[in-house]
């Protein structure tokens, strides 16, 4: 762990966005994980996320649960609202809060034991229930905090760091966010950040269950020969399906593609995506189409990555539960609290 | 771009951006850091040996690093370099047993002409290595210019006796009071070496209507500070006008102020910005009740019956041409006289060489220089150097100091019978300062504090007497505090590109975004490409390449904070801080020259 406080200086000639805010006043404190870790790329690329989206801070509310993973929100918009949870726990305390504030952008960052383990209910039913969320999964497939055993998401027959043999099948979160009805899946890596933060951007902007599984290398017991979540296999084995670019306004698109090779597609909230395809034939639309790609490259031991699946008529849980546009939390104790007379005429409805 | 060299010693000397500006290359952090942990000795060793006059330098430098010091491009102000150095100087204790020891003679002898800056680094480089040296000054005690034109009130005698005395200590012949008249009759006393110190010791005149009437009141500035340096001059008249804006004008000013001038004005010709005096030394004039009235031309001296009453200006304003050039025309208002009792002439100094004999191997050029060797200092005479003022013009102490070192360097080689245009390589140490997983042996942790001022003396007692001292120097905390400021620009990122996994640990973690990994371009591509704008092209760009994607690592130097973070961030020791120490060569150092080394 470093020992001083990160500088405030920061580089005289650094842009800032529409707020007035450089990208370094979306940190949070300085790390504390392992130096090299993959969750620090993340952070950085959740940082500038939202800082290209120019976001107020004290819109975002981050929720974790337990572990490496779980300890970054601490690293990262610092003047954001946060709540470390019980562990596994994320998806319940999330979708609460969600409840009660549905004005707030929510970050759960959660890691392949939170989620793939001990929390892989809560995991699946935010996703069933539409959540509007940013679900991140910081997947380095080993229990880090816990000296490296294998996690529930670590490939069957990949090795650990003292040579054992993985012998258990992996959870796919990606493949379950998509059987469970997730409107955004995407998988990216840690080490590949022009990927990572547009589709960050994307999540953030889409309204419903956005789901992110990020392939961590951890550096202290998942990065040697024989795994299959260290830097080396990833960006041998790392099948990219498309690149995205997040327009963000009403701004024509100025980028200059070659004919048919960008999709646009345009989000619940007008927002834009631009999707360059890189795997011609792949359709970011098609659910089942999705499954099946994911299994075959699987098999052939590739890692897809890139925007998998997102459906531009998302609905969220609020929208299923028809609630009040008002979030809750606004709403006085009389419009919450209606009354006996109010509660008799529900009564006498269902009589 | 090319991978970058940086096994080149000029590499990361240029990194040090305060020792690269420094003529006499003085390791600035290093001495800083032994300031903050209290070695002021050690300090002062290390400027002594480079500078030779830390005490002085430390009140007087024209301090070329501070505009170079990379703070200043960090925040609002560089890091008080200057003031640092007489720190060292103030609480160091006795280091006369530091000093070199007086040497066996060799049996060479070399003259040296003048007592200034230039003379005595010379002497003090070539003395411990047992050369006899005997310098010859026309006034009576050593320290040239430091002496007789730098006001007491800004640089106190005791502390030039003692400088100058570690140097006269080592051995050296003074022949105080000796002016020398004629290069050729020294050649002719058979020294192996001459080395000519002498300044440029002549003030500049204003030839202008009524000047020759009222001559009385109207002096050389250099002369006059001289005259009352050494106790000539005690007093000058109420109403005094100095025209001129480089440091003499500030330093006649100032004086005059203590001599009695209740009126004091500098008048200059250009605009306040343009003046050539440091914006250290304005401000201390201004802050003494002195105006600077600028675009004002003299062009008569008014007299009554010769008695001095006034000097009339002409306003002028400034024009630039199409090719940015300044040009002073008159503004169209009237001229302006303005009543003065006295007039301090501080427009320029010259060199003079009414000594040298034009038919003794010494060449002149156009504008009746000496033809000398930047690089050796050497003169078309084979025994004849130059160096200081008398080399090149009037420049200041820093630069004579390190033209004393160069003409020691050539004047030991030429006697040792090697070629003196062949430069020995400074030599260069360089090792890592990891002491653990995140501590290292420099303090990482960057201050925020603004520049500390130096405090000084209450203004009422100042102007009352003309030897006390008007800066009182920092104390020793206020020292500690400016010392933190540095950002150890020594202590080298080093990136070793085959450990690196690129994890991206330390582009995440820099705080100044300094660091890219990316496609090799071009230079001007490259640039455009980075993680941060980089606007100062003449800070370099550290590329490395051999990383696994087949991308580089490119660092931008320009506003590195050196705190070590992508260190220790990195999970493979990729990413190393590394001490650069360089030493220039003297003369005598041991360090094989670069054909040396190639045998």
């Amino acid at each position: 762990m470093t020992y001083i406080a990160k500088p405030k200086f920061q580089h005289p000639g650094l842009p800032k966005n529409d707020l007035g805010y450089t990208h370094r006043d979306y940190e949070g404190k300085i790390s504390t994980l392992c130096a090299g870790c993959g969750h620090d790329s993340i952070t950085a690329s959740i940082i500038e996320a939202c800082y290209e989206l120019s976001i107020e801070p004290h819109r975002v509310a981050k929720i974790s649960g337990i572990g490496c993973s779980s300890k970054t929100p601490d690293y990262f918009l610092g003047n954001s609202h946060g709540f470390n949870s019980v562990h596994g726990r994320m998806p319940s305390v999330l979708t609460g809060a969600n409840l009660a504030n549905r004005d707030l952008i929510y970050l759960g960052v959660s890691g392949d034991g939170d989620s793939a383990s001990i929390g892989f209910g809560q995991f699946a039913h935010s996703i069933r229930r539409a959540v509007n969320m940013t679900y991140i999964v910081e997947n380095n497939g080993v229990y880090g905090l816990t000296k490296g055993q294998f996690s529930a998401t670590a490939d069957r027959g990949s090795k650990s760091k003292k040579g054992v043999t993985n012998t258990d099948n992996a959870i796919d979160l990606v493949a379950i966010a998509l059987q469970l009805g997730a409107s955004f899946v995407a998988r990216s890596f840690s080490g590949d950040k022009t990927q990572l933060v547009p589709l960050i951007a994307a999540a953030i902007q889409h309204k419903g269950a956005a789901f992110i599984d990020v392939v961590s290398p951890c550096v202290a017991f998942n990065n040697h020969a024989g795994s299959t979540k260290s830097f080396d296999y990833v960006r041998e084995h790392n099948d990219a399906v498309n690149r995205l670019d997040v327009i963000t306004g009403r701004d024509p698109i100025t980028v200059d593609y070659a004919p048919g090779t960008v999709q646009v597609v345009e989000q619940h909230d007008g927002t834009r995506l631009a999707l360059r395809k890189l795997d011609a034939d792949y359709d970011p639309h098609d659910r089942l189409g999705a499954m099946t790609f994911l299994q075959k490259h699987a098999a052939k031991g590739q890692i897809v990555t890139g925007l998998l699946y997102v459906d531009p008529d998302s609905e969220d849980l609020h929208s299923h539960l028809n609630t009040v546009d008002t979030p809750l939390n606004q709403l006085g104790e009389k419009t919450l609290c209606p009354g006996n007379n109010a509660l008799e005429k529900i009564n006498a409805s269902l009589r | 771009m090319k991978p970058t060299d940086i096994s080149a010693p000029d590499y990361f000397h240029k990194v040090v951006d305060c020792q690269w500006a420094c003529p006499a290359h003085t390791p600035v952090p290093e001495y800083i850091r032994l300031i903050a942990e209290g070695r002021y000795s050690d300090a002062y060793m290390i400027n002594w040996r480079s500078n030779v006059f830390p005490g002085i330098l430390g009140r007087t430098c024209d301090r070329p690093c501070e505009p170079a010091c990379r703070r200043g491009r960090v925040e609002e102000t560089p890091v008080a370099i200057c003031r640092l150095k007489r720190v060292a100087a103030d609480f160091k204790d006795d280091v006369k047993d530091q000093m070199p020891k007086l040497a066996a003679k060799n049996g060479k002898r070399v003259a040296i002409v003048g007592g200034g800056p230039a003379s005595l680094a010379v002497a003090r480089d070539l003395a411990p290595l047992g050369y006899h040296c005997t310098v010859f000054d026309s006034d009576p005690k050593a320290g040239g210019m430091m002496r007789s034109q730098i006001p007491k009130f800004r640089l106190p005698d005791s502390v030039i006796d003692e400088e100058t005395g570690y140097i006269l200590d080592l051995g050296i012949e003074f022949k105080g009071s000796h002016r020398i008249d004629s290069l050729k009759k020294l050649l002719g006393e058979n020294y192996d070496a001459i080395f000519v110190g002498s300044g440029a010791p002549r003030g500049r005149e204003l030839e202008l209507p009524g000047g020759k009437e009222a001559a009385a009141n109207i002096h050389i500035g250099i002369d006059w500070l001289s005259s009352v340096s050494f106790g000539h001059t005690t007093k000058i008249g109420k109403r005094v006008i100095v025209l001129g804006g480089g440091n003499t004008a500030m330093d006649c000013c100032r004086t005059a102020r203590r001599l009695g001038g209740d009126d004091v004005k500098v008048i200059v010709r250009s605009g306040f910005e343009e003046m050539k005096a440091s914006p250290w030394e304005k401000e201390d004039a201004i802050h003494e009740d002195i105006p600077i009235l600028n675009f004002m031309v003299p062009v008569a001296f008014v007299h009554d019956n010769g008695k001095l009453t006034g000097v009339t200006f002409q306003k002028v304003k400034a024009e630039y041409d199409a090719k940015g050039k300044r040009n002073l025309v008159p503004s169209g208002e009237r001229d302006q006289t303005i009543d003065c009792d006295d007039v301090l002439v501080a427009v320029g100094q010259e060199n003079a060489f009414p000594w040298i004999e034009r038919d003794c191997g010494v060449e002149f050029d156009k504008w009746n220089m000496p033809k000398v060797d930047p690089k050796t200092m050497g003169s078309t005479n084979a025994k004849v150097f130059f160096g200081g003022d008398a080399a090149f013009g009037p420049k200041n102490i820093i630069w004579a100091v390190a033209h004393g070192h160069d003409a020691a360097l050539s004047i030991h080689k030429l006697l040792s019978g090697e070629d003196i245009n062949e430069r020995p390589l400074p030599e260069v140490q360089i090792s890592s300062q990891k002491m653990g997983i995140h501590e290292w042996s420099y303090d990482n942790d960057i201050s925020s504090d603004k520049r500390y001022k130096v405090p000084h003396r209450d203004k009422v007692i100042a102007l009352k007497d003309i030897r006390t001292e008007v800066e009182l120097g920092y104390d020793v905390k206020l020292a500690l505090g400016e010392a933190q400021r540095c950002l150890n620009c020594d202590i080298q990122t080093v990136f070793t590109a085959p450990l690196c996994i690129e994890c991206d640990a330390c582009v995440d973690i820099c705080p100044m975004d300094c660091i890219t990994f990316t496609p090799n371009e071009d230079e001007t591509d490259l640039r455009q490409h980075l993680k941060a704008p980089s606007p100062h092209h003449d800070q370099a760009l550290y590329v490395a390449d051999g990383l696994k994607t087949g991308r580089v690592m490119v660092k931008d130097e320009d506003v590195c904070l050196h705190c070590g973070l992508c260190a220790e961030r990195c999970p493979t020791g990729a990413w190393d801080m590394q001490k650069y120490l360089i030493d220039m060569t003297h003369a005598g150092s041991s360090c094989p020259s670069k054909a040396r080394s190639a045998a």
